[in-house]
C-alpha cells in the first residue's frame, strides 16, 4: 500500500519548507504579539476612539476567513497600491494581523483577571501608567494566560499551511508538489503531517518550559 | 501638614462623604474609626486620590492636590492596603527597590542597600530573596511596610492593615507600626484596633455616615465620647 522509497530522494526538500513554514510562523507570531499587546491596552484604556478602533479591528479580522485575508492582502495590495508584495512577506502579515486579533482578546482577558489591587498599589507608589502596564500587570497577566497564548500559536503553526494558495514555498505546498511530481500522494502527504505533528509538540515543550519558568513565584 | 477641606464623595446618589474637614500636623499618628460603611476607608483612599473626591480641597504641605500633580504626591505618601498588594512576580527585596529605582530614579545599588535596611528593620532580612507568595499575612504586611517606606515618604496612610491577618499575626504588625509612630512618621490609620488606637494615636476620628463626629485624643474619646453615636459604637466594640 506504501510505497515510501520512491519518494525518499524528494524527502529533504519537503523538510526544506520547515525553513519558510517557521519564517512565517515566527514572524507573524512577533507581529501578532505586538499589535495583541496594543489592542489590548486600546480596549482597556479610557480613550474612546481607541477602543472604536480596537472593536472594529476584532470584529473584521475575527468575521472573515484567514485566506479570505491571505488573498487579499498577496492579490489585491499589489493592485491598489501598485507595490510588489512576495508571498512570505504578506503571509506573515497575514497571519500576524489576524493573530493580533485573537490574542489582542486574550490579554484583554488577563489583564482584566489581574488583582484590581495591583494596580492601585502601582498608583499609590506614584508609578506611571506605562511603566505600571510593562513591569507590574502585563507580566502577570502574560503568566495566566500563557496556555491560551500558545494554543493560538499552534494554531497559527498549523494553519500557515494555507499559504499554500498563494505559493509560498512551505511544507504542505512542497508535500503537494512532490506529490505532483512522483504521481505519489499519500505519503508526502503523511510525511507533511508528521512534520507539523513534531513542531507541535516541540512549541507545547517550549510553551511548559517557559510556564514552569514564570511559576516559580508560586 | 495634611489638609483636607469639606471633601466630598458620592457613588451616583450615595453620599459616601458629607464633606470632611481636618488637618493633620507633621508627626501625628491618627486613628480613624467607625462603624463599617461610615466611609473611613473611602475618605483614606480620597487622600491619594485612589477615589476621586466629588467635592473638597486636599494639600499636602500647602500644594493642593490636582490631576497634575497626584502622581507626584503619591511619591510622597505611602500606602499599606489592607490586602498588601505585594506585587507576586517579584522578589521580596525587588517589590521595595521597584518604585524608588523606577519613579525616584534611585540607583539599583542605593535602592538595594535602603531596601534590605528596611527588610532588618521589619525583621524579615533573611526573607529578601523569596517571593511573596512564601510569606505568612504578617510577614506580608510587614514587606508591605517596608515598601511604603522606601518611597521616604512624609506621611502613610493604612487601610486596616491588620483586618485580614491571622489574630496571631496582628501583634507583629502593630509592634512595626507603633516604632515607626516612635520614630515621628506622620500616619493616618483606619483600624479596628481599639486597643492600638488608645495607646498609639496622638487623635482619634470618629466616622459615622459619611460625616466626621468626633475628633478628640484618644485619652477623651474613649473615656468620654460627646456623641451618642460614638457611645454606641464604643459600647459595641470594647
Amino acid at each position: 500500500m506504501f510505497n515510501f522509497e520512491k519518494i525518499v530522494p524528494s524527502i529533504p526538500y519537503i523538510l526544506e519548507g520547515i525553513g519558510v513554514t517557521l519564517q512565517i510562523v515566527v514572524g507573524a507570531t512577533i507581529l501578532g504579539l505586538i499589535l495583541g499587546i496594543l489592542l489590548a491596552l486600546c480596549k482597556i484604556g479610557n480613550i474612546k476612539p481607541l477602543r472604536w478602533f480596537a472593536a472594529f479591528y476584532t470584529s473584521i479580522f475575527r468575521g472573515t476567513p484567514l485566506v479570505l485575508q491571505l488573498m487579499l492582502i498577496y492579490y489585491a495590495v499589489p493592485q491598489v497600491f501598485d507595490i510588489q508584495i512576495q508571498a512570505i512577506p504578506a503571509a506573515i502579515i497575514a497571519f500576524g494581523l489576524n493573530s493580533g486579533a485573537y490574542i489582542s482578546e486574550i490579554i484583554r482577558a488577563g489583564i482584566n483577571a489581574v488583582d484590581k489591587g495591583q494596580m492601585e498599589a502601582a498608583k499609590a507608589l506614584g508609578i506611571p501608567y506605562s511603566k505600571m502596564m510593562k513591569d507590574i500587570i502585563l507580566p502577570q497577566a502574560m503568566k495566566n494566560i500563557l496556555p491560551s497564548l500558545m494554543n493560538e500559536f499552534i494554531t497559527l503553526n498549523k494553519e500557515s499551511a494555507i499559504v499554500t494558495v498563494i505559493g509560498a514555498m512551505d511544507i504542505m505546498r512542497r508535500a503537494y508538489v512532490v506529490g505532483g511530481s512522483t504521481f505519489t500522494y499519500l505519503e508526502p502527504l503523511l510525511i507533511a503531517g508528521l512534520i507539523y505533528y513534531v513542531m507541535t509538540l516541540v512549541l507545547s515543550f517550549l510553551g511548559q518550559m517557559l510556564e514552569k519558568r514564570m511559576r516559580r513565584s508560586d | 501638614m495634611i489638609k483636607i477641606d469639606n471633601l466630598k464623595k458620592s457613588y451616583g446618589k450615595n453620599e459616601v462623604l458629607k464633606g470632611i474637614s481636618t488637618e493633620i500636623k507633621e508627626k501625628e499618628v491618627i486613628a480613624i474609626i467607625g462603624p463599617s460603611g461610615s466611609g473611613k476607608s473611602t475618605f483614606l483612599r480620597c487622600i491619594n486620590r485612589l477615589e476621586e473626591p466629588t467635592a473638597g480641597v486636599i494639600s499636602i504641605g500647602g500644594v493642593e492636590i490636582t490631576d497634575k500633580n497626584v502622581m507626584k504626591m503619591r511619591e510622597n505618601l505611602g500606602m499599606v492596603f489592607q490586602h498588601f498588594h505585594l506585587f507576586p512576580h517579584k522578589t521580596v527585596l525587588e517589590n521595595l527597590t521597584y518604585a524608588p529605582i523606577n519613579v525616584k530614579g534611585v540607583t539599583k545599588e542605593q535602592a538595594t542597600k535602603l531596601g534590605e535596611e528596611l527588610l532588618t528593620k521589619v525583621g524579615l532580612f533573611e526573607k529578601r530573596h523569596e517571593f511573596p507568595n512564601r510569606l505568612s499575612g504578617g510577614q506580608k504586611q510587614r514587606v508591605a511596610i517596608a515598601r511604603a517606606l522606601a518611597m521616604n515618604p512624609t506621611a502613610i496612610l493604612f487601610d486596616e492593615p491588620t483586618s485580614a491577618l491571622d489574630p496571631e499575626m496582628v501583634k507583629e504588625v502593630l509592634e512595626v507600626m507603633k516604632s515607626l509612630a516612635e520614630s515621628g512618621m506622620t500616619m493616618l490609620i483606619v483600624t479596628h484596633e481599639m486597643g492600638f488606637a488608645k495607646e498609639v494615636a496622638d487623635r482619634v476620628l470618629f466616622l459615622d455616615g459619611g460625616i466626621l463626629v468626633e475628633d478628640a485624643p484618644p485619652e477623651e474619646f474613649f473615656s468620654a465620647p460627646k456623641s451618642a453615636r460614638a457611645k454606641e459604637f464604643l459600647e459595641k466594640v470594647l
